[in-house]
């Protein structure tokens, strides 16, 4: 598949780079010309897979994070992989309110955030060898707006 | 001299991991030292929260309510309408337009 856009970023598992990671994000989709709430939407999940990867992926211990960015029409293609532990039960890990690290005050939600804000969420993951996280989206376009907009105009 | 009872915490900017433990030490600590009853959040300067932030709020009302008191959040963005929603939090920890209302809103809840 030729994508429109493609970008890749690899990062140190640190946590100061969550910011980083979501403001990317927010960047690579801003030429699609997204609503507010779509970018804050693509920004949550981001936050919540790489966070996922730092502190469970490699448990604080540091490693690569690893970023994609594709954009494809109006659709967005994200993927937050790390080489770490890997999940041994992704439907577990995947139940909402379930956490591996209570004693961190984690809620147990981020897949459930990542699963309410984006349209489509594949986890890939090898115990030993690592975790993929691919979330997708699609961008309401302009013209989709503007359709919205006229029809509800003649609605009234 | 008059025992403050509410701890008013303003948060500034993101609240993701990264910044969940320093908020987390910094509002325990006061807490602590202040000796205040309820907590109540400001968040008129934070733009974005992850479910960390989440983990956070939950794990600072269960010590509040622990000790008699209640937790608010006074001036949330819009933007933060939805996380707020769907990850439950709503159900426990109330949202005021402003900081008078949830101040006035924790003093009655105290008193009920």
């Amino acid at each position: 598949m030729i994508y429109d856009n493609e970008i890749n970023i690899s990062m140190s598992a640190v946590s100061q780079n969550e910011a980083f990671a979501r403001v990317a994000a927010a960047a690579f989709v801003a030429p699609l010309d997204p609503l507010l709430n779509e970018l804050t939407d693509i920004k949550t999940a981001v936050s919540e897979a790489v966070t996922n990867s730092i502190i469970h992926g490699y448990e604080n211990k540091g490693g690569t994070v690893y970023l994609t960015f594709r954009s494809y029409g109006s659709e967005i293609i994200i993927t937050v992989s790390d080489t770490g532990i890997g999940i041994e039960d992704v439907a577990l890990a995947m139940t909402p309110q379930y956490t591996s690290r209570p004693e961190m005050e984690r809620t147990g939600m981020g897949f459930t955030v990542m699963k309410e804000f984006m349209d489509h969420v594949q986890v890939t993951s090898v115990p030993g060898r690592g975790t993929t996280v691919e979330l997708r989206k699609t961008i309401e376009t302009q013209t989709n707006r503007a359709e919205h907009f006229f029809s509800m105009i003649r609605e009234h | 001299m008059e025992r403050k009872k509410n701890l008013i915490v303003k948060i500034q900017g993101d609240i993701d991991q990264h910044n969940a433990e320093e908020i987390r030490a910094k509002v325990d600590k006061e807490f602590e030292r202040s000796r205040c009853r309820h907590m109540i959040f400001d968040f008129s300067g934070v733009s974005f929260m992850d479910s960390s932030g989440i983990g956070l709020l939950i794990g600072r009302y269960k010590s509040v309510t622990a000790r008699g008191g209640t937790v608010a959040i006074a001036n949330m963005n819009s933007d933060l309408g939805r996380i707020y929603n769907i990850s439950g939090l709503k159900k426990i920890i109330s949202s005021f337009d402003s900081l008078d209302q949830a101040e006035k809103q924790v003093e009655n809840q105290a008193h009920a």
